[in-house]
């Protein structure tokens, strides 16, 4: 035998990379997906500089003075409408404030809403220091917009997270419950291939395309939006490795007796709906209640982002992450260990 | 001496409340071309699948190259070659890439092109499964059974679906395999396909068999030669027993509305029959006669046709 073809390990999982790379939509998915979802959300949440606040002067006598003064205030863009248009414009909230010009000047706004509260705090400082009140204690402002604190940075991490999760479940659920539909399985049961290298390959070629979309959705990030890389590299990948096994186990386990691509895919989502909500993607879950953070914090996925976002924006070294990473090595081999327990082969 | 490649006793398998295999006996011996026959749920394919352990009979022993599963599985799935009913090979790879799969899985065997020009698919090396017509998927099928250089080669169905064209391919690419000494077992409810490739058959019938033998034995057993089918313009009441009793007349069978006699001698007893149906003035309205096959052993076995098409 002259050929060179590598053992049952290498040829399943070359077989797993050739599908997937020769499946254009999947390649969509997993790379093309979140990378977008990145740009279109960073893009949205871009932050801008100090709000300008938007406010009428009604018309009246004094009218054109607090004009003057406000147009000369920065960060307030003020106009001068007739009494019922200024209501008006008030009510449907195209301004946050109406000054009433006269003896002691009014400020009608909404005290429930905070730009009302914002424009009232603005307004007053600059009409008071218009007519000559100073400030009695000296102070200086310093803004700060630093890469790591913007949302894009929240972001990015959660992409990550939400990519390994998803092409964890998919990759390995999909793949075995299309083979098994299509009675390939039992065909390659019918060989003489080890029942662990058949599930190993599927995992292999997992940990292959781990390596580029953690990579590709990072490197977006980082060199797009400037997103802040503090860990090292390789405490990133252990992290990005240990959440992949983990859902790479999920995956058998959804998959081990599912026997329609149907029955697979509700599964799939049942595991993963609740963790798009809750585990902290898009926003943070402190968001909600405190009686719920304790099962938010048991969920694979909260663990995995939370640990990204350790290592990534705030270069924290693995070992302050042992709590996080020892949820998401549980998750991983509680569903390794059931999966192979139920595995349907047939 | 011939040794026996496959023998089992007493395979019951049953599926709920299903009884698909009942109590079946069968002894395939080394270096034939052993072809189960019956129509569809009749309990071959799984029959054929718990010889290959991919199904735990209920009840039952098997033994293959004269091993038992129990404590032998890695050895028999090296030392034999199996194409299963429907299973459909992974789209996205090429030919050369799926046998080259299948033979990583063996320690010993063919190389990939000796296997791909035996199955005559060379020119297909690079072209992607789902790319291939159904023939050829079947040979590339076949290929990774061969790809290991089995002892035993078990197919099941492989030719269903096909066009007699490529349903020929195949037979040739069978029949080398068994002349170069391997052991087939195979099932079909082609009956062609049993007369053409098989040394013995067993006709299978819910889930048992009903009769065994080389394919000539069971013709033969039929005690004639010839089939004479025909059927009438209008109804006509004709009893069996009088056909029964014209010349040369074995068997009588009413199906559908047509009659089929089994004759051993078919220049007289067809011109007897048509004298005969004269005299009663029942008018012909077709009349075929054949040589006997297994389709014909199957329908004196059982009332039924093998294939309800």
């Amino acid at each position: 035998m002259s050929e060179w073809r590598g053992g049952p390990l290498l040829q399943l999982t070359l077989w797993r990379l050739r599908e997937f790379l020769r499946e254009p939509e999947a390649l969509f998915w997993v790379f093309a997906f979140p990378i977008l979802l990145a740009l279109a959300l960073g893009i949205a949440f871009k932050n801008r500089g100090p709000a300008t606040v938007r406010v009428a002067v009604e018309q009246g006598v004094g009218a054109q003075e607090l004009q003057a003064v406000l147009d000369s205030a920065s960060g307030i863009e003020a106009v001068t409408l007739p009494q019922q248009i200024a209501g008006d414009r008030l009510r449907n909230g195209r301004v946050a404030l109406v000054v009433r010009p006269g003896e002691s000047i009014e400020y009608v706004f909404d005290s429930t809403r905070n730009e009302g509260n914002l424009a009232r705090l603005v307004v007053h400082n600059a009409i008071q220091e218009a007519a000559g009140r100073r400030d009695v204690w000296e102070v200086r402002d310093r803004r700060i917009n630093e890469p790591g604190s913007r949302y894009i940075d929240f972001l990015i991490p959660g992409l990550i997270g939400m990519n390994i999760m998803g092409t964890g479940l998919w990759g390995v659920g999909y793949g075995i419950v299309k083979q098994r539909t299509h009675k390939l399985v039992k065909r390659l049961l019918a060989s003489p291939v080890r029942k662990s290298q058949y599930m190993l390959s599927h995992v292999l070629a997992r940990l292959v395309f781990l390596v580029f979309e953690v990579t590709a959705v990072l490197a977006f990030g980082h060199y797009v939006f400037g997103v802040p890389v503090r860990g090292t590299l390789a405490a990133i990948a252990v992290v990005s490795f240990l959440g992949a096994m983990a859902f790479a186990g999920l995956g058998l386990l959804v998959a081990s007796r599912a026997r329609t691509i149907e029955g697979v895919s509700g599964l799939m989502n049942l595991v993963m709906v609740p963790m798009w909500i809750f585990s902290g993607i898009f926003f943070a879950y402190s968001n909600f209640p405190e009686a719920l953070h304790p099962i938010i914090l048991a969920l694979p996925l909260t663990a995995l982002n939370d640990a990204l976002r350790g290592v990534i924006l705030d270069g924290a070294s693995l070992s302050s992450q042992a709590g996080l990473l020892a949820i998401v090595a549980a998750w991983g081999l509680a569903s390794f260990g059931v999966a192979l327990k139920i595995f349907r082969w047939e | 001496m011939t040794k026996t490649a496959v023998s089992c006793q007493g395979l019951v398998k049953r599926y709920g409340p299903v009884l698909a295999v009942d109590g079946l006996d069968l002894e395939v011996f080394e270096g034939e071309c052993f072809g189960m026959l019956g129509p569809n749920g009749a309990g071959k394919t799984t029959t054929i699948e718990m010889i290959q352990g991919l199904l735990e009979p209920d009840q039952g022993t098997v033994r293959v190259l004269d091993l038992s599963w129990e404590g032998h599985e890695r050895e028999l799935r090296q030392r034999m070659g199996t194409q299963l009913q429907e299973t459909r090979l992974p789209e996205k790879l090429t030919v050369k890439e799926t046998v080259t799969l299948f033979r990583s899985f063996y320690r010993e065997g063919h190389t990939v092109d000796e296997v791909l020009d035996k199955v005559e698919l060379q020119e297909k090396r690079d072209t992607w499964v789902s790319k291939l017509s159904g023939g050829q998927r079947q040979r590339l099928a076949v290929a990774c059974a061969l790809v290991s250089t089995p002892d035993i080669l078990f197919l099941d169905e492989p030719t269903t679906g096909l066009d007699p064209q490529s349903r020929r391919r195949l037979w040739d690419i069978i029949a080398a395999f068994r002349s170069s000494g391997g052991t087939v077992l195979l099932t079909t409810h082609h009956m062609e396909e049993a007369e053409q490739l098989c040394d013995r058959v067993a006709i299978v019938d819910q889930g048992t068999i009903i009769a065994l033998g080389s394919p000539r034995a069971l013709i033969a057993s039929l005690g004639a030669e010839d089939v004479v089918e025909y059927a009438l313009e209008s109804e006509c009441q004709i009893g069996h027993a009088e056909l029964g009793a014209l010349p040369g007349v074995q068997q009588v069978h009413s199906d559908d509305g047509r009659t089929v006699l089994t004759v051993t001698r078919v220049h007289q007893a067809v011109p007897a029959l048509m004298k005969f149906l004269m005299e009663r003035g029942a008018e012909l309205s077709e009349l075929v006669t054949h040589h006997a096959t297994l389709e014909d052993v199957f329908l004196s076995l059982t009332g039924r046709h093998l294939r309800d098409e």
